[in-house]
């Protein structure tokens, strides 16, 4: 067949690209006309054996890259590169991409595999087609920074950075941006290892000067490179982070602020645990109010209930004067504790066991029957099961202690944590139980309950 | 005059209707049979911004060299015909007589050019539209010095005297004093051929038109006329795929030239536009598909009746059944069961073997599926193939033969099935792989116009580079053994004992002796189609798998994959020779039950 009628057919299918289902009134399907709907749609035309070779090569190509069989992977490559020739153009198109991905793939652990051949390899995908060549340099980048070639690495970006191809340079803005970032991070590596030699030097040497000199120099370039990209939505962490120790450095704390509190409260930004980290460390260097730490973390703790920040939030809650911060300091070590991660943290049980001790001292029981009711169901088999007051005593005996406690507290002496921990017999903790014993008979809510 | 400068320009003279132009000084068409000068110019005159002829002339000049590459003047009919006689080499090159490419293939190729009415007869398609509105109109002015001529010229020159002779004589360059029938609206299409465009619009009825798969039906008339010893599945998968694919990693080899027989095309016979369509093949030829067209050439051609088949013939069922044996790695003493069905079905006869594409139904007779389908059938008669008797005689076998280590062992079913299930899986994997690193494209692109050309070109430039690239990759000692073209795809010897040879295997075990005469063991056998499809869907009967026994189908799947066919192929000829071997049961009433007894008199 000739290009000709593959070419006629192309826009018709591309249009109907959605399932080209065929339903008669009643909302009957069938299947039988439905697959002569696709014949026609395909041109009436079968897949060419030709289709056929090239799409069993790509599937053994990738059950050789899951196998690690970088050899015969490559023996497949060789042949499966005949798709960039296929008559079908959509194929072939989409054909580049591929290559690419696969073929980075296998030279990357490929025995006989070098530098220079990944370089000629990436030269020459860059040049097939347009659409992929900023992808690529990225990506090359990427390997090259990989074998620690900082500045070939630099010099991909550099090239990168001026491609223009008339709409298509537009339409890749972001990945324009992108490059221009990593170039940047490149430029805060070196910035920062200037930083470094220049800790090291006297204020008054004479070199010291010509040295901040020049990392200032560095950092003005670095900046441009990295805001450009931090202002489009997205996840950036590692841009943002370095770009504000920059600002930082400089003194440019205002500029600072206004990067993190817009990479944090932007709405078009995707939600990011870390831009909220990042800023409440920004606040907490800068000696921020509580009550402003107090929000930033307010948010994280809506997204990450368990982040290990938690923990200071509730001690910044517990200093707080108001009296919702103390009732939500409990709400965040009950939800810090809902995490299978953080059973065994022996800080959030001690703070838990003080608190609710300290709460319940305050008469605050509706709070803790408040945040109880949720969790009684499967609190207890979760927690204080048998299991798990055998095996914490054996591993550790503050937890279990502390545990002991709050099972106590809120389930009655008569649960079987409790019991089995205050049944032990221990010489150094001897105080400690009596202690708890005292104040499970004297606050537990099953008690007060009663 | 530049016949060249007015290939472009293909519409008729308003005085005489002719379409042969020539350019005047100005650069203005005219008529060369009334000398009627048009007041059309070419298109680089019309914009009319230069004033300067010759520098037109020099700007006409690079811009035709860059639009059109020029070679030799060809038709497609040559280029058909140089693909042929590449073909025809190679199988001369494998050893069959040189008759088949002198005499046979040469006398059927002279046959179609004729029939096609391209050449040796009065008027040839060429020109002969164009002729008959000049001679009827024939105004008497006409300076057609080169008319006689052209009758000649298209005659193809025979590969009879072959060789090195007719190589230049394809080649010549012809001095066609160009007429093509005008087909203004395709004239941004271009072809390397001089017929390219006007071949692949042309749609007349009763003409048959060449493709790269009729040179194959081309090939197997022509081995068939000379009953030489090569079966139609030998020539499309065993000679040409298999082989090609044995050395599928840097250079392209194929036996028998098909998928890259373009490439072969001397380099001054340019393609590029329409020939694509024509000469360019994206899929392997298929059995079914190529058995079609051998009889619609056949008939076309209107051949006579070929030689007949007699016992002495490869092509017999007798001796094909003895080479699927061996192949199969099956004993030897199975042959007298086959050559029983064979008697008893009749189909070992001359007049059922013959092919006549004159009689009223041209039918030929699929030789190496058809005795392919008397080994199932053999089969069947000894283990029945229900996945419980072969077990149950296997067993028997395998006892015996413990028992007596000296004597000939009894054929033991299931270690014959252990062997070829590892055998054929080998090769199927092997088989697969070699099809998915099939190289297609060939070194010379083939590009769709113009436009096209730089494009295709550095894409070609770019797909080379990278194929070197990871070739150095590729382990260096290529491990594949360079063998011979066989028709035998397995090798079976005694001494191997991972892959032990039956062929000396007795059936003892299942054959009892009864009177004169040795007879099966099993009484037993059930009919693989009960019923036949009488519609005029042309299929016969179909083939659900999950309905067969396991056996069934895997005896089916080993054959199907030796031919290269489909299973549901081979199990329709299955049918048609138990239709053959059973006719009474069939005659009288087949709606019993699914399992019908037969004794077999043997």
């Amino acid at each position: 067949m000739s290009d000709f009628s593959e070419e006629l057919k192309r826009p018709t299918t591309e249009d109907e690209q959605g399932e080209p289902c065929v339903r008669s009134g009643s909302g009957m399907c069938f299947p039988w006309l439905q697959k002569h709907i696709e014949s026609i749609a395909s041109g009436g035309k079968q897949e060419k054996d030709f289709a056929q070779t090239t799409s069993a090569c790509l599937s053994f190509i990738q059950e050789a890259l899951l196998k690690h069989q970088w050899q015969r992977a490559a023996e497949y490559m060789h042949s499966y590169l005949q798709v960039l020739e296929d008559t079908d153009s959509n194929k072939r198109q989409g054909a580049p991409e591929i290559i690419w991905r696969l073929g980075s793939e296998i030279l990357y652990y490929h025995p006989k595999s070098n530098l220079e051949t990944f370089n000629t390899f990436a030269d020459r995908m860059k040049n097939i087609g347009v659409t992929n060549y900023l992808k690529i340099s990225l990506q090359h980048a990427l390997y090259l920074l990989h074998h620690g070639l900082l500045e070939d690495a630099n010099r991909i970006l550099t090239q990168a950075e001026t491609w223009r191809y008339g709409e298509k340079s537009s339409s890749q803005e972001v990945l324009v941006n992108l490059v221009q970032a990593y170039k940047g991070l490149l430029q805060y590596y070196s910035w920062y290892k200037k930083k470094m030699e220049l800790s090291q030097l006297d204020k008054d040497d004479y070199a010291y000067n010509t040295a901040s000199q020049n990392m200032l120099n560095r950092s003005w370039k670095t900046s441009i490179n990295l805001c450009t990209l931090i202002k489009i939505p997205g996840v950036w962490d590692p841009f943002v982070k370095s770009y504000i120790e920059m600002l930082e450095f400089y003194g440019d704390q205002d500029g600072a602020r206004e990067v993190l509190n817009n990479y944090a409260y932007d709405e078009k930004f995707p939600s990011n645990p870390n831009a909220h980290v990042y800023l409440y460390n920004f606040l907490k260097r800068e000696k921020a109010p509580r009550e402003k730490l107090i929000s930033v973390l307010k948010i994280l703790y809506q997204i990450v209930p368990s982040h290990k920040l938690m923990l200071e939030f509730h001690r910044l809650l517990r200093k707080s004067d108001k009296e919702e911060h103390h009732k939500l300091g409990l709400e965040v070590l009950f939800g810090i504790l809902d995490f299978a991660g953080c059973t065994k943290n022996i800080t959030a049980w001690k703070y838990l066991a003080k608190y609710l001790k300290q709460t319940l001292m305050g008469s605050r029981l509706a709070w803790v029957q408040e945040e109880w009711n949720s969790r009684k169901s499967w609190w207890p088999s979760f927690h204080f099961s048998y299991f798990w007051a055998k095996s914490n005593w054996k591993d550790d005996k503050t937890l279990a202690c502390e545990k002991a406690l709050v099972a106590g507290l809120l389930l009655g002496k008569g649960c079987k944590y409790f019991r089995y921990i205050s049944k032990q017999d221990h010489q150094v903790l001897k105080k400690k139980m009596k202690q708890m014993k005292k104040s499970v008979k004297k606050y537990s809510i099953v008690n007060s309950g009663l | 005059m530049d016949l060249e400068e007015t290939r472009e320009f293909r519409e008729r003279c308003s005085q005489c209707a002719a379409v042969s132009w020539g350019l005047t000084d100005e650069g203005k068409y005219y008529c060369t049979s009334c000398h009627n000068v048009t007041e059309r110019s070419r298109e680089v005159i019309d914009t009319g911004a230069i004033p300067n002829t010759k520098i037109q002339a020099i700007n006409r000049g690079l811009k035709r060299k860059r639009k059109l590459e020029k070679g030799w003047d060809w038709y497609v009919c040559e280029g058909f015909q140089h693909i042929l006689y590449q073909q025809a080499e190679a199988l001369q090159s494998l050893g069959v007589g040189p008759e088949l490419k002198n005499e046979v293939l040469h006398n059927f190729w002279k046959r179609y050019l004729q029939k096609s009415k391209q050449a040796y007869c009065k008027n040839p398609v060429h020109t002969s539209r164009r002729k008959t509105t000049v001679l009827e109109d024939n105004s008497s002015h006409s300076d057609w010095e080169s008319e006689p001529e052209l009758l000649s010229d298209v005659s193809c020159p025979s590969f009879a005297e072959s060789g090195a002779e007719s190589q230049p004589d394809v080649r010549t360059p012809k001095p066609f004093p160009i007429i093509k029938a005008s087909h203004s609206e395709t004239t941004s299409v271009c072809s390397g051929s001089l017929d390219g465009v006007e071949y692949s619009l042309r749609k007349e009825k009763g003409i048959m038109k060449m493709s790269v798969p009729r040179t194959l039906a081309f090939c197997y008339l022509s081995l068939l006329w000379q009953r030489e010893t090569i079966t139609l599945s030998d020539l499309l998968s065993t000679y040409l795929i298999l082989k090609v694919f044995q050395k599928y990693r840097f250079v392209e080899e194929e036996h028998i030239p098909y998928i890259h027989a373009f490439q072969h095309f001397p380099e001054e016979m340019k393609l590029y536009g329409r020939d694509k369509g024509i000469f360019a093949i994206e899929s392997w030829p298929n059995y079914e598909v190529i058995f079609k067209k051998i009889i619609e050439v056949a008939t076309f051609l209107d051949l006579p009746r070929f030689p007949d088949i007699t016992e002495n013939c490869y092509l017999h069922p007798n001796i094909l059944c003895m080479k699927y044996l061996m192949e199969v790695n099956l004993p030897d003493e199975m042959h007298n069961l086959t050559c029983l069905v064979v008697k008893a079905t009749g189909i070992g006869e001359v007049d059922f073997l013959r092919f006549d594409p004159i009689a009223k139904k041209a039918k030929t007779v699929k030789y190496d599926v058809q005795a392919v389908a008397v080994i199932v059938v053999a089969l069947k008669l000894l283990f029945l193939l229900d996945d419980n008797l072969e077990w149950s005689l296997s067993n028997i076998a395998k006892k015996y033969n413990e028992k007596n280590k000296e004597d000939k062992p009894w054929f033991d079913f299931r270690k014959w099935y252990q062997v070829m299930k590892k055998a054929i899986d080998e090769k199927k994997q092997k088989w697969e792989e070699a099809r998915a690193k099939f190289l297609w494209k060939g070194e010379k692109p083939i590009y769709y116009s113009a436009i096209d050309r730089p494009v295709v070109y550095k894409r070609r430039e770019m797909l080379v580079s990278l194929q070197k690239q990871f070739s150095t990759l590729v382990d260096s000692a290529p491990n594949i053994e360079k063998k011979k073209p066989s028709s035998f795809q397995f090798n079976w010897t005694e001494e191997d004992s991972e892959r032990p040879c039956f062929h000396g295997h007795s059936l003892q075990g299942v054959l009892q002796q009864k009177g004169q005469s040795l007879t099966t063991k099993n009484s037993l056998y059930w009919l693989s189609t009960q019923k036949f499809c009488k519609s005029h869907c042309k299929h016969v009967t179909t083939y659900e798998e999950s309905n067969f026994s396991l056996s069934y189908q895997f005896i089916l799947n080993l054959f199907s994959f030796l031919l290269r066919i489909k299973t549901s192929f081979l199990h329709e000829e299955v049918s048609l020779i138990e239709k053959r071997l059973f006719k009474a049961k069939y005659n009288k009433t087949n709606k019993k039950s699914s399992r019908s007894r037969k004794t077999r008199k043997c």
